[in-house]
């Protein structure tokens, strides 16, 4: 079997190229990213006239240049893999700025195919494009295409095979770009072939170009490869310094304004004619006039905030209780089959409630992802990111940072594992870093039951404002600390908000529901790995060391003894010895939890944290919410001697935290602002690793941490000094 | 010479061309690659609920800058048809 021909897809955001992509693939595709966020490469397979064709989704880019993480990843994979083809899919709504990337595309000399893409809709306004005039001039095959409906993809499919069977050498384009540059430029091609200097990835001209632009990527390659950079560096200041003296500009301007040039002679020659009809933008832009009008814009905005919160929540709900009772199953089910002991207790409460716990909120997720997903694909996302620009640049955030916080739980229920990943978009290091930084202070799903309990024991009136305050302190939060890191330790200029904002369309349910599979895919993942081994070693901490054997036996005593008085008492005092039965039970749970490893560092941790008002139970709780914060309602409850306690339903829990004399409103206070802010859950650590750097994911450990503890203490003085 | 102004002082509904484009580094370079070059008319569409950013419709597109970004740019008002 020969290897498939490798097809690359590239465009521009918003282009419809992932709409293609799926359309080529089917199912058969590898999703390892997130929707608005495509760093990473998807590919996909499948078969066309006996061929197996391989297709490679590149991020959506609008040039070639090396300043994002996304035009880095699509440069570097169509010069390091020399695809046998690619295919450029272009909003033909769109096409000077399209052809844009074309260009730079024929430049490095790649075997393009252009897809002319939402077709339907340039013959809907009477715009004409004469897409084989714009072949020929271009010399590339240009294919009208509609993804959505999938015409003109085999056309497209075919043309790309022709491509990569007859062209066998990547021949780059030549564009003049005024007399003085085009001699640099050949001055310097010269020298790089006479040296094959870099040559074997990059074409010559291509190179010397780059070297012309001032690209710093390149650059410190060409300085590792070999002397010959330091020439090549001396030509292109040569011209940049010729540039300013002259035209008062730099060199990547004059490139840019000739390619343009270059895309506005093609157009000059009748490549498009367009129409006076209405068209969609024109019906966007009236939208826009009032979806973002100064006092009905952020009404809606909140409008439809509000409307995810209580959609997430009660539809939510239903379909949670089914996945919480398939565990209570299998947790019963395990229980019963397997012999008392170690073995059922790791498996019942290590794996299986630990597991459970975390993807007891999968249909949370998938509903809020869902709304999300759909509110993303229909392109009102960028119209949030577009009204709330302002408020976050004034906290040193960018327009962007909106998406991330809202995935992490800017609406309660989201999850900061995606929320940070989605933080991707964000350009700028610094304001992306302050963001990843700042998204796990949100509202997760996991955060939820625990305040929900706390609410409910000590705020019983008004729980559902009490919720709401919870979640604008975790959003002031968010922006006050990123303000602060952006003044300190993440200090820089504000990047540009030059952003598209897409015309509205209709998404289609399967855009929709593949959009949303990624996301909660990546959540189900985290419970089936991470979590299953970080519930184990903490099922372990708080097991071992087993109590004493006297101590057992003194339980064991207590047991016998009330079940002796059972064989005698009649069915009226029955239920009250087994009552107190439970309570034995309950009670060694207890003891034996104060004498595992986690009961003895929440103990020599009392000492401090008594200033937030925590005791020991509490504090094993918070250790335990660590790994994932589902797990501290779990905890208080064996920490309380309550047994099993299910986080949706846990009244016994509540009533019990009410009445405790140690646990007051002050504590409750102290405990939510510390559980709102404190070290985000190991997987959300781990995330942040990968997108930041493990440095920034110990930062955020113990920045966040302190700071809960700091606040936590404060409100708990004060409060308590109050009461 | 008509007049140019900068483009932070376009009104909602003005139609203007872009005549010079000042902005280097990485905010030129973006600028240009979504297209406003010299020469490129543009039409104010609307402004952010608190004045900034604000959006422009160009070539079938509408783009969103901040007003700071804005001031790199110079155009020309085009007589309202």
């Amino acid at each position: 079997m020969t290897s498939p021909v490798t097809i690359a897809l590239t465009g521009n955001p918003n282009s419809g190229k992932t709409t293609s992509f799926n359309a080529l693939t089917g199912s058969r595709q590898h999703v390892g990213n997130y929707p608005g966020v495509t760093v990473d490469c998807k590919e996909g397979f499948f078969k066309l006239a006996e061929r197996n064709i391989r297709v490679v989704d590149l991020p959506g880019t609008y040039s070639l240049t090396a300043y994002t993480a996304e035009e880095i990843a699509a440069r570097d994979f169509l010069l390091g893999q020399r695809p046998d083809a690619v295919v450029d899919v272009l909003d033909a709504n769109t096409l000077e700025r399209s052809l844009y990337l074309a260009v730079q595309l024929l430049e490095m000399g790649a075997p393009l195919v252009l897809g002319l893409n939402m077709m339907d809709e340039v013959r809907k306004k009477d715009m004409q494009i004469n897409s084989a005039l714009l072949s020929e001039l271009i010399g590339c095959p240009v294919i009208e295409t509609v993804a959505r409906t999938g015409e003109g993809r085999d056309a497209m499919v075919r043309a790309a095979l022709a491509v990569a069977d007859s062209v066998d050498e990547w021949k780059p384009l030549r564009i003049s770009y005024s007399a003085d540059m085009d001699e640099a430029l050949l001055e310097m091609e010269e020298l790089i072939n006479n040296a094959h200097f870099l040559t074997d990835r990059y074409p010559a001209r291509w190179l010397a170009l780059k070297y012309l632009e001032g690209d710093e990527q390149i650059r410190v390659e060409g300085r590792k490869a070999g002397d010959l950079s330091a020439s090549l560096e001396a030509i292109a200041e040569r011209v940049e310094n010729h540039c300013r003296k002259t035209l008062n500009t730099d060199p990547e301007a004059v490139i840019a304004d000739y390619r343009y040039g270059f895309i506005a002679s093609l157009m000059k020659r009748g490549v498009v004619r367009r129409g006076t009809s209405r068209t969609r933008i024109e019906i966007s832009d009236k939208i826009d006039r009032v979806v973002t009008s100064a006092l009905f814009g952020p009404a809606l905005m909140l409008l439809v905030l509000y409307g995810m919160f209580q959609v997430t929540f009660t539809v939510g709900d239903i379909p949670m209780g089914w996945v919480e009772s398939m565990f209570g199953w299998l947790s019963d089910t395990a229980g019963a089959l397997l012999p008392d002991g170690l073995l059922k207790s790791l498996i019942v409460s290590g794996m299986i409630d630990g597991v459970g716990g975390v993807l007891g909120f999968v249909p949370l997720i998938v509903i809020m992802f869902l709304m999300l997903a759909f509110l993303e694909d229909l392109g009102y996302m960028a119209r949030m990111a577009y009204m709330l620009d302002r408020v976050f640049k004034a906290f040193g955030l960018h327009g962007c940072s909106v998406m991330p916080f809202i995935i992490s739980g800017g609406i309660p229920g989201g999850c900061a594992v995606p929320g940070v990943m989605a933080a991707r978009t964000l350009r700028s290091p610094k304001e992306r870093l302050a963001t990843i930084l700042t998204a796990p202070f949100m509202v997760c799903g996991a955060k939820v039951p625990v305040f929900i309990l706390l609410v409910a024991a000590f705020f019983p009136q008004s729980a559902g404002n009490a919720m709401f305050w919870i979640t604008l302190v975790g959003w002031a939060m968010a922006l006050v600390v990123a303000k602060g890191l952006r003044m300190t330790l993440l200090k820089g200029e504000p990047t540009p908000f030059l952003m598209e904002l897409p015309p509205y369309r209709m998404p289609t349910l399967r855009g929709v529901l593949l959009h949303t599979w990624e996301r909660a895919w990546q959540y189900i993942k985290k419970a089936g790995t991470v979590i299953l081994a970080i519930s184990i070693l903490f099922w372990a901490a708080m097991t071992f060391p087993q109590l004493p054997a006297e101590t057992l036996e003194r339980f064991d005593a207590q047991r016998a003894a009330i079940e002796a008085q059972m064989e005698q008492a009649d069915e009226l005092a029955r239920p009250a010895l087994e009552a107190s039965l439970t309570a034995v039970d309950n009670n060694q749970a207890e003891a034996a939890l104060q004498n595992s490893v986690a009961g003895r560092v929440g103990m020599a941790l009392e000492k401090v944290t008594s200033a937030a008002g925590f005791d020991w139970r509490v504090n094993i709780a918070l250790i335990g919410g660590i790994a994932a914060k589902e797990v501290i309602v779990t905890t208080l409850g064996t920490a309380y001697s309550l047994g099993d306690v299910d986080p949706e339903d846990a009244a016994p829990l509540s009533q019990r935290l009410a009445s405790d004399p140690d646990f007051s409103t002050a504590t409750a206070v102290s405990l939510i602002i510390f559980i709102l802010l404190y070290a985000p859950c190991f997987v959300t650590v781990v995330a942040m690793a990968k997108e930041a750097s493990w440095g920034w994911a110990g930062f955020a450990v113990v920045f966040n941490t302190a700071l809960a503890f700091g606040l936590a203490t404060v409100s708990y003085q004060i409060v308590s000094g109050l009461g | 010479m008509a007049d140019y102004i900068g483009l932070r002082k376009l009104k909602v509904d003005q139609k203007a061309v872009i005549r010079s484009v000042r902005a280097q580094g990485d905010l030129g370079r973006r600028i240009r690659e979504m297209g406003l070059i010299p020469g490129t008319e543009i039409a104010v569409t609307g402004r952010a609920p608190l004045r900034d950013p604000v959006a422009l419709r160009l070539n079938g597109f509408t783009l969103t800058l901040r007003n700071n970004e804005a001031d790199h740019i110079s155009v020309e008002v085009l007589d309202n048809d």
